[in-house]
């Protein structure tokens, strides 16, 4: 079985600084980690690989400092690292991004499941993962919290919902992305991280993609950020408080006040 | 402060340091409270490669030496001292094999040791035979091709848990120390058995029972070096293992330190963070400096060890004497720096005072330790003497 799995390389904050000119991310000063959504699929794809044997890629796009996201990849028990990385990638939304993922992919080769964390913890679109589906014309299946089954040719999961969750068969190759209640990431051995600190990543620039050059980057980008901006705090309710009497004329006082 | 770690050294402790702060320190009073033994924690010490770190790479570990242990120790018992037993006793009982076994014993027993798949426990304490550790009275009888063993040994850290016993018993009474062995028992051996589960004051994490021998039978091929050296191998495998108490009384010390400081800087009194007054300032900073002290001595005798010294065994109990002192110090000092809440178990700092005093009991007493500095400053005087 061959599995991919995409990471993301994120800043380890909850406090997102945005740039006000380019309205992209300020990546300078902040500690990088794996997306945390990304964790949990790094752990199915090795725990899938050692049920079923076979190769765990992972992959990504970034900037040359993306290569410590995939070492990290690599001492949770990947086999191989990709990192897809030019400056014509600059920019890229997600769109563009799920373009170049799927163009890389294609490049790898023979796959049966391509995983992804559910979201990315800085733009939190969750549209990535489903949007390499689509460019690589292959079934997906968001927010999976359980594979139950993987034939050669077939898989089972089940897709957290709000009530509970769907059974969902899919044809292999697919493309699944995952929740956190699929599992518990391990932590790195020493033996892993070892490996990983001597092995190499493949690296792939846009030349080396069959891709579009107009479909790249903030080019190939059709998504136009206007402005990001915290939205102000919602101003508190008000409780009423009294017999039902009172409060039910005061609440109708206060309806008739308010103009539609 | 720098201690010209190796790559694969700082990689050890940095996994060792990520294991403690997110793995044990969210269980370790759970495990205080219940004195259950934490099989969750060991399975992942065991995935993490850890328990194979001063393990030949030949025998399946990662072949780093004592300070590697060391380093894995003190981390663990940062986040928890009773805990870290689970990975220092099972070196204490690998040691034996380590210094002395043969070739196949090694093969036999060390790589299910690195993997983590196996604990493993060193016998020598009996009731009558605590720092006199020449009165032991178990017993080791050949017949044939196998040894059956007497006796019971006492507060033998791991046993129940553990899968390999490194045992000292009596192969000729008659000769006292001089006709003890080392063996190797396996759980399961038949007339092998364990004696109730002891409550303890501190380290209430780590399993302390009698491990009973009742006719029980060893094959010949088990024992460890040859018939007489049981007592070399246990003062040996001490003067290798000493450093690993130490680290594990830096590792409680420096956890303690870490909440006082920390308690230190929030708690407000008379109007402002307690940190403030010179009183609690000189308290931090003699604990500091005496923990990076221990720290100091500690790696030093470590290296001394991993350099292959002919004799260690007067640096390895200075390091464990002092780091045991400090860490029963600073750990009160901690105590009283949190006040009456350092008293409540609802905090975490009582747990590391009683932590810390069993660091100056086994493995040889402070008083122990003492013993054995002084014979050899006075060995290495006499040597000097006789030279000039």
């Amino acid at each position: 079985m061959n599995i991919i799995v995409c990471i993301k390389q994120v800043p380890n904050t909850t406090e997102i600084r945005i740039d006000p000119v380019t309205n992209t991310l300020i990546r300078d000063g902040v500690e990088s980690v794996i997306n945390p959504f990304d964790t949990y699929a790094i752990e199915e794809a090795v725990r899938l690989k050692e049920r079923l044997s076979g190769k765990v890629t992972a992959l990504t796009m970034g900037p040359p400092q993306a290569e410590k996201a995939l070492k990290e990849a690599l001492s949770l028990g990947c086999d191989e690292a990709v990192l897809v990385s030019d400056r014509k990638f600059a920019g890229s939304d997600t769109w563009a991004t799920s373009y170049t993922l799927a163009a890389a992919i294609r490049k790898i080769g023979a796959f049966d499941v391509v995983l992804c964390g559910k979201q990315a913890s800085d733009g939190d679109t969750a549209q990535v993962g489903p949007g390499i589906s689509v460019h690589l014309d292959i079934p997906q299946v968001a927010f999976v919290k359980k594979i139950e089954d993987v034939s050669v040719n077939a898989a089972k999961v089940e897709r957290m919902t709000e009530e509970g969750y769907d059974i969902i068969e899919t044809p292999l190759p697919c493309l699944l992305t995952v929740v956190k209640e699929i599992n518990t990431p391990r932590l790195p051995s020493l033996k892993g991280l070892m490996r990983a600190k001597s092995a190499k990543i493949i690296r792939w620039t846009a030349d080396d993609l069959e891709a579009d050059p107009g479909s790249l980057g903030l080019d190939g980008s059709p998504t136009r950020v206007a402005k990001i901006f915290t939205p102000p705090p919602r101003k508190g309710g008000e409780i009423l408080k009294g017999c039902a009497g009172d409060v039910s004329k005061k609440l109708v006082g206060l309806l008739k006040g308010v103009v539609i | 402060m720098d201690y010209f770690l190796t790559e694969q050294q700082t990689m050890t402790r940095d996994l060792a340091k990520k294991i403690a702060d997110e793995k044990i320190k969210p269980v370790a009073a759970h495990y205080d409270e219940t004195e259950e033994f934490a099989w969750p924690v060991m399975k992942i010490l065991a995935e993490s490669d850890l328990f194979g770190v001063y393990i030949p790479e030949q025998y399946g570990g990662l072949g780093g030496g004592i300070l590697d242990m060391c380093l894995v120790t003190e981390e663990l018992s940062r986040a928890c001292g009773g805990i870290a037993l689970g990975f220092a006793g099972t070196g204490l009982g690998a040691i034996p094999i380590l210094l002395y076994g043969s070739e196949e014993q090694k093969k036999r027993f060390l790589p299910d040791i690195a993997k983590g798949k196996k604990l493993a426990a060193f016998c020598i304490t009996e009731a009558g035979a605590g720092s006199d550790a020449g009165s032991i009275k178990t017993t080791a009888r050949k017949d044939g091709d196998r040894y059956i063993l007497n006796g019971t040994k006492q507060w033998i850290t791991n046993a129940g848990e553990a899968e390999i016993y490194t045992v000292i018993a009596l192969t000729d009474k008659a000769k006292g120390a001089r006709g003890a062995s080392a063996f190797i028992v396996e759980k399961g051996a038949k007339g092998l058995s364990f004696g109730k589960k002891e409550k303890k004051l501190g380290i209430r994490a780590s399993a302390t029972r009698e491990v009973i021998f009742t006719d029980c039978e060893v094959p010949a091929s088990n024992l460890i070096s040859k018939e007489g050296m049981g007592f070399i191998v246990a003062m040996k495998t001490f003067d290798s293992s000493r450093p690993g108490v130490a680290a594990q009384a830096v590792g409680i010390a420096q956890g303690a330190l870490d909440h006082a400081v920390e308690y230190a800087r929030t708690r407000v009194q008379f109007g402002q963070p307690i940190s403030g007054f010179q009183g609690i300032q000189h308290m931090l900073a003699d604990m500091g400096t005496q923990v990076e002290a221990a720290r100091a001595l500690v790696y030093a005798a470590a290296r001394m060890v991993d350099s292959g010294a002919k004799s260690v065994a007067k640096e390895s109990a200075m390091a464990k004497l002092f780091a045991s002192e400090v860490a029963m110090r600073v750990t009160t000092d901690a105590v009283q720096i949190f006040g009456g809440y350092g008293y409540m178990r609802e905090y975490p700092v009582e747990k590391y005072m009683r932590d810390a005093k069993i660091t100056q009991i086994y493995e040889g007493t402070s008083q122990v330790q003492r013993n054995v500095i002084a014979a050899n400053m006075i060995k290495e005087s006499l040597k000097r003497q006789s030279r000039d």
